[in-house]
């Protein structure tokens, strides 16, 4: 099992004809991923070769959708077009199959442009949204898997923890030190660090809950806004798992931003310390360091009695 | 991205939002002239710079940081006034709460007529990430610190929000005037106030607004004091007015020149120089940094997909800091090959040279080939395992080369 995508979830890519598109397009299908077509307005009933397939691009999602059984839509347009390429994902979703989930990688997106999505998105209460500026969602299987964004596939295997995570290349760090103790991954999602986004961590924290596979949870913020205190807040009302957290920036200072948009402690709020704390108060397994973010899992799974010591 | 206040107020003007009379200028000269054209008796002669605590702030020479002046904003009664004011504030250093002790040059100021003040508000318009919408967020308490507000009396802070792209409805201006005591002519203007900045904020794709103090005038007029606005850089393809706007002299130089590489450099005061790719790997790897007992220099995010220019360049920047005393690059490959960073290391050490002590910790894509490019370079370079075995590779080598 695995949260929101299955090993062999049907994925659309939109802006397949792209630089990035493309890249990453053929990365996904060498990994395994189902992809099955993409979209580009105006160059519809062409074909892109990506890794060994050739596959069909289509001039809306609309049409992509209802010739190809998509569940999953992966974009990698560029700002100045990814917020209608969202938006249109959503419709689509809806009309054609009631329900979709959405995964934008594009780093860039014009704040204002994204919470116009996420009011838009409130019509399709089916349709998820994870990003944007994330790597991605994956769901590694016991051969290849669904790996839908940019995150590199090798390090996956599949398991039993779930990942989820504001930076993409410090999930990566997770991901192997999870496989370096001998652990697999259920699902791992990258939610991205700008300020508004399609799926937080709450989200996420509730699907793992929910997913019998799933048996320990690997959370990794950073500091800027509240996210980490409120699903710290979550669990300690509704966690029966164990959780192991991360937060990165306890040496950044206040007022600078630190690389993504949502990273910068604002008026005193935000930093890592006020999160650490509320992680200790929820009894989160709390890695104080990121390379041990795997001995701090092993550890708590122990305790948990799902490990021999 | 920031602007000052004089340009903060011409948008204001342009969107209709009343503000005071005022001029921008460059020297005593065009101070003087303002004072002339403006012809209000009592005008305040106000800093331009990118903070803010300007009127409680401290004005400093240059060279010999000696006191020239209490206070950045001085309400001056006459011509002579404004040429001794202008005189003292151009040219020197304004220190500030929130510009830290090295301060900043002043070398613009704004002169705007003087206004009789019944009452100051604090007003101020923002994105709020916790309800994925805009806010407006105002009090009585005008003239502090919101953060003060916030802590001493936070009831006095009252808020309304709008989604989506239509900005503020009426009915909720009205009632945020109304909690804010606002009645009569007053509340008219301060809804047809908030309104316009909604749709100024919306339209210019601005990250903040914010008013401090918001006056309300014995006449029950209101009008903006003061002005503060952001805006959200992301949204820089669809304006490029703001090219006129960015004041440069503002910006550090060297973080300027990371942003057009596509790097992404924040200067720190440590003195262990950080390569790393991506932006939460590049805080944790300062934050093990500071866990073994050193202290990050920068931080400096190459990216998801940099290649060897953009390695080179990120290896000049952070060589430019005087006080690094040794530098540890973190990569894990996801996107981006080891084996690229590893030939970007290479050619940055061959253009640049080494005299510091190199730690690089390679992990993930490509990772055999780029340790192997490495170890074959003949270089001084010190290879590490994991994240924590680079951290403390780099913080032994600086210290003993201390």
């Amino acid at each position: 099992m695995s949260i929101w995508v299955g090993e062999n979830a049907r994925v659309l890519i939109q802006g397949i004809t792209g630089n990035q598109g493309r890249f990453h397009g053929a990365k996904m299908v060498e990994y395994g991923t189902e992809i099955v077509g993409g979209v580009t307005p105006g160059k519809g009933g062409s074909t892109v070769k990506l890794h060994n397939r050739d596959l069909p691009v289509y001039n809306s999602m609309n049409e992509a959708i209802i010739s190809t059984d998509a569940e999953v839509s992966v974009i990698y347009v560029p700002p100045p077009y990814a917020a209608a390429a969202i938006k249109e994902a959503a419709k689509s979703f809806h009309d054609v199959r009631g329900e979709g989930l959405i995964v934008c990688i594009t780093e860039g997106i014009p704040i204002l442009d994204m919470i116009d999505v996420v009011s838009d998105l409130g019509q399709y209460p089916n349709v998820r949204l994870i990003g944007p500026n994330c790597p991605g969602i994956i769901t590694p299987g016991a051969e290849g898997g669904s790996k839908i964004g940019i995150m590199p596939g090798h390090i996956h295997q599949k398991g039993r923890i779930g990942i989820v995570s504001k930076s993409g290349t410090l999930t990566y760090e997770a991901v192997a030190q999870t496989t370096g103790i001998g652990e697999g991954q259920t699902t791992c999602v990258g939610i991205g660090g700008d300020p508004i986004q399609g799926t937080g961590f709450i989200d996420c924290l509730e699907a793992f809950e929910k997913d019998p596979e799933t048996e320990a949870i690997v959370m990794i913020g950073e500091i800027g806004g509240t996210a980490e205190e409120e699903a710290a807040e979550w669990i300690k009302a509704n966690g029966t798992k164990p959780v192991v957290g991360f937060v990165a920036g306890a040496t950044a200072p206040p007022g600078k931003r630190m690389g993504h948009a949502g990273a910068i402690i604002s008026g005193g709020k935000g930093t890592a310390k006020e999160k650490i704390e509320a992680f200790e108060s929820a009894g989160i397994h709390v890695a104080n360091d990121p390379s041990v973010i795997g001995e701090v899992l092993r550890i708590a799974l122990i305790e948990a009695g799902l490990r021999e010591p | 991205m920031n602007i000052h206040e004089y340009q903060a107020k011409q948008m204001f003007r342009d969107a209709g939002v009343s503000v005071l009379d005022g001029l921008h200028c460059r020297n005593v000269g065009e101070a003087i002239d303002a004072y002339r054209k403006l012809g209000a008796g009592v005008v305040a002669v106000k800093s331009q710079i990118h903070a803010g605590g300007r009127g409680k702030g401290t004005l400093l020479d240059p060279k010999t940081r000696k006191v020239i002046m209490e206070g950045g904003v001085k309400i001056a009664f006459s011509e002579d006034e404004v040429r001794d004011y202008s005189d003292r504030i151009l040219g020197n250093l304004l220190i500030t709460k929130q510009t830290g002790e090295s301060g900043k040059l002043v070398t613009n100021l704004y002169v705007e007529s003087g206004c009789d003040i019944a009452h100051e508000y604090y007003l101020a318009m923002l994105v709020d990430r916790d309800s994925n919408s805009l806010l407006v967020m105002a009090s009585r308490e005008g003239g502090m610190d919101i953060e003060e507000v916030a802590e001493t009396n936070p009831d006095s802070i009252h808020k309304i929000t709008s989604s989506g792209k239509s900005g503020f409805d009426r009915d909720s201006c009205v009632d945020l005037g109304s909690r804010l005591g606002l009645i009569g002519p007053a509340l008219e203007k301060f809804t047809d106030m908030v309104s316009k900045l909604g749709s100024m904020f919306i339209e210019s794709d601005c990250s903040m607004i914010e008013i401090n103090p918001l006056v309300e005038t014995s006449d029950q007029d209101i009008i903006a004091l003061d002005a503060k606005v952001s805006f959200d850089e992301n949204a820089s393809f669809r304006h490029p007015e703001w090219d006129d706007l960015r004041d440069y002299g503002e910006e550090e130089e060297i973080e300027l020149r990371a942003k057009k590489t596509g790097l992404s450099y924040v200067k720190l005061d440590g003195d262990i120089g950080c390569m790393v790719n991506g932006a939460g790997l590049a805080m944790a790897t300062m934050d093990v940094i500071k866990l073994y007992g050193g202290e990050p220099a920068n931080f400096l995010d190459v990216g998801g997909g940099a290649d060897e220019n953009q390695v080179t360049t990120a290896f000049s920047i952070i060589l430019e800091d005087p006080n690094v005393k040794g530098i540890l690059v973190n990569i894990f490959g996801g996107i981006m090959r080891c084996d690229i960073i590893a030939k970007g290391v290479i050619s940055a050490v061959s253009k640049l040279g080494l005299e510091r002590p190199l730690v690089v910790r390679l992990a993930g894509t490509n990772v055999e080939e780029g340790k192997a490019i490495l170890s074959e370079s003949g270089l001084n370079i010190h290879a590490a395992d994991s994240l924590a075995d680079g951290a403390e590779k780099i913080v032994k080598l600086v210290k003993e080369g201390a």
